[in-house]
């Protein structure tokens, strides 16, 4: 009976971590190629843009709902102790530790994440991975390194665009609801917000640009069985993505406290 | 066509010693020996998943054998360093099944690819070559054209003129005439024979395609249930009595 229950859970598991173990080396060879020669700065570039350009208008959309909500909810719990006032502290400080980096990452791993395993994966089913290496090219280096160096410089500033934006968001909301003026609000952002504060949300946003390129580039690989398998390569991939993201957001977060 | 008793006094270039090769604890490979001789084309016969392909990217190193060696011009591959196979594939050429043109590429991109990756040509140089392998299989001026506006024909002969560009000393087709009309199977057929005698490359050929196989092949090598269970001319092979080959010969198995 117990026998029945534990050898599947026993099997998962053993496929699971078989698989970090995969996915971690491909992440160190991807990673090991930004160092070693040759470097295709062209392919970043191009990379960098498809993170990037893409996403921009999206990410800044919801940042811009985010702040707003944000705003009303916050003054909406604050006028309880009569502390309406501050609201942009606590809007800002949110944004910008937490909100900002995980919302930006969590589309752009949806959008650009399901991209990447799209594209490998089709390549990989028409034996263009295979060609490439026939060839003598490495698909590392041609394909998952660019992506990862694009992903860790991408996000980071798509995140900044965010975090502005979103606090902007905050401070439209705040003139209509309380006519707060600007100045005081962003005055009481400035004296809130702190560069470690700044920091930590950046610095998440770059270890979440090199998880959404290496899960893409992971399971676009990975990929078997047709045009069927594309499409399951891509779902995976955004699952995975956004449920690592939010995992390693906690543990990263639980660092930098420590750290800082 | 030349007769098989040329190649028996050249030296043997490609060779699988007992080569077992299993997926997910599926055998494909139990066991393969098969030597090919230089400058000879020797087609590979067996149904469909029965590891032909396997077996053609095991000699370029794309996939490692469980067990077993291979030697390719000299080199043993199993064991080989990712960059030491980067050299050797140099020497190899492949047409994989479908192609597999890099379809963001336009075809003078995916015909001058190798060149950017094994050897430091000017572009001017690049072009002219890519120029040449195009006229070779009959595709003058295509060059600016993007794989998918290309029919499966054409696709195949771009495939050829990447796989060719190196001017490699071997070159393996994978099932190169399957899903074309007739006509476009022949030119195909008679660009393997013409390569063979312009350049002297050694071939091995993955088909079903028996007309193919007896036009084209000097042997026929036999893949069934992971074993090569036959090798010989063709007038060798319709003489066997082993079931598998007589079966496939008369076009009785399905593939
Ligand atoms: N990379 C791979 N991973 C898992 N199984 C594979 C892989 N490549 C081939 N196979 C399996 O090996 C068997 C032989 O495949 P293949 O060599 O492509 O057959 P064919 O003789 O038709 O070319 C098939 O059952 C296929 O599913
Ligand atoms: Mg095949």
């Amino acid at each position: 009976m117990l026998k029945n229950i534990l050898i599947p859970i026993d099997e998962a598991c053993k496929r699971v971590i078989f698989s970090l173990g995969q996915a971690t080396l491909l992440a160190m060879k991807g990673l090991g190629g930004i160092f070693i020669p040759p470097f295709h700065v062209k392919l970043t570039l191009r990379e960098i843009d498809n993170f990037g350009s893409g996403s921009l208008f999206l990410v800044d959309l919801i940042a811009l709902f985010t702040g707003m909500v944000m705003a009303l909810q916050t003054i909406y719990g604050l006028s309880y102790y009569g502390a309406e006032m501050y609201v942009g502290s606590v809007v800002s400080l949110s944004l910008v530790r937490e909100l900002g980096p995980v919302l930006t990452s969590i589309m752009v791993g949806a959008r650009v994440g399901s991209g990447i395993a799209a594209e490998i994966g089709s390549m990989q089913v028409t034996e263009q991975i295979d060609a490439m290496r026939a060839l003598g090219a490495s698909p590392i280096k041609k394909l998952v390194t660019p992506k990862i160096l694009a992903g860790m410089i991408t996000l980071p500033l798509l995140t900044v665009t965010a975090d502005i934006v979103g606090i902007f968001g905050g401070m439209i909301i705040s003139l209509f609801e309380l006519e707060i003026h600007r100045t005081f609000y962003i005055n009481s952002v400035l004296s809130t917000v702190q560069m470690t504060d700044f920091v930590s949300g950046i610095g998440k946003t770059v270890f979440f640009g090199f998880l959404i390129a290496v899960i893409g580039c992971y399971f676009g690989l990975k990929t078997t069985g047709g045009t069927t398998g594309v499409g399951r390569s891509t779902t995976i991939t955004v699952v995975t993505t956004s449920i690592l993201i939010l995992i390693s957001d906690f543990f990263l977060t639980k660092l930098f406290l420590v750290v800082f | 066509m030349r007769g098989y008793e040329t190649f028996c006094m050249s030296r043997i270039i490609i060779e699988f010693k007992d080569v077992h090769k299993s997926f997910n604890g599926v055998v494909v490979h139990n066991g393969i020996n098969l030597s090919v001789r230089e400058g000879e084309i020797i087609s590979l016969l067996g149904g469909s998943g029965s590891g032909k392909s396997v077996l053609i990217k095991e000699l370029i190193g794309l996939i490692q054998p469980d067990k077993g060696e291979i030697v390719v011009l000299d080199h043993a591959i199993t064991g080989m360093n990712e960059n030491a196979l980067i050299k050797l594939r140099g020497h190899v050429g492949m047409l994989f099944q479908g192609a597999a043109l890099f379809d963001s590429l336009t075809v003078f991109e995916n015909i001058a690819y190798p060149f950017r990756e094994h050897l430091k040509l000017t572009e001017k140089e690049i072009r002219k070559r890519v120029a040449e392998k195009l006229k070779l299989v009959g595709l003058s001026g295509i060059e600016a054209k993007m794989p998918a506006e290309l029919s499966g024909g054409m696709k195949k002969r771009v495939g050829l003129a990447r796989a060719i560009a190196t001017e490699p000393e071997i070159i393996l087709y994978d099932e190169p005439t399957t899903g074309l009309d007739p006509i476009n199977a022949q030119r195909i057929n008679e660009l393997i024979v013409e390569l063979r005698r312009k350049l002297g490359i050694t071939t091995i050929v993955v088909t079903h395609d028996l007309h193919c196989v007896k036009t084209v092949s000097d042997r026929i090598a036999m893949l069934y249930e992971g074993k090569i269970v036959a090798v010989g001319t063709w007038q060798e092979l319709t003489k066997s009595n082993i079931p598998a080959v007589k079966d496939f010969l008369s076009g009785n198995i399905c593939v």
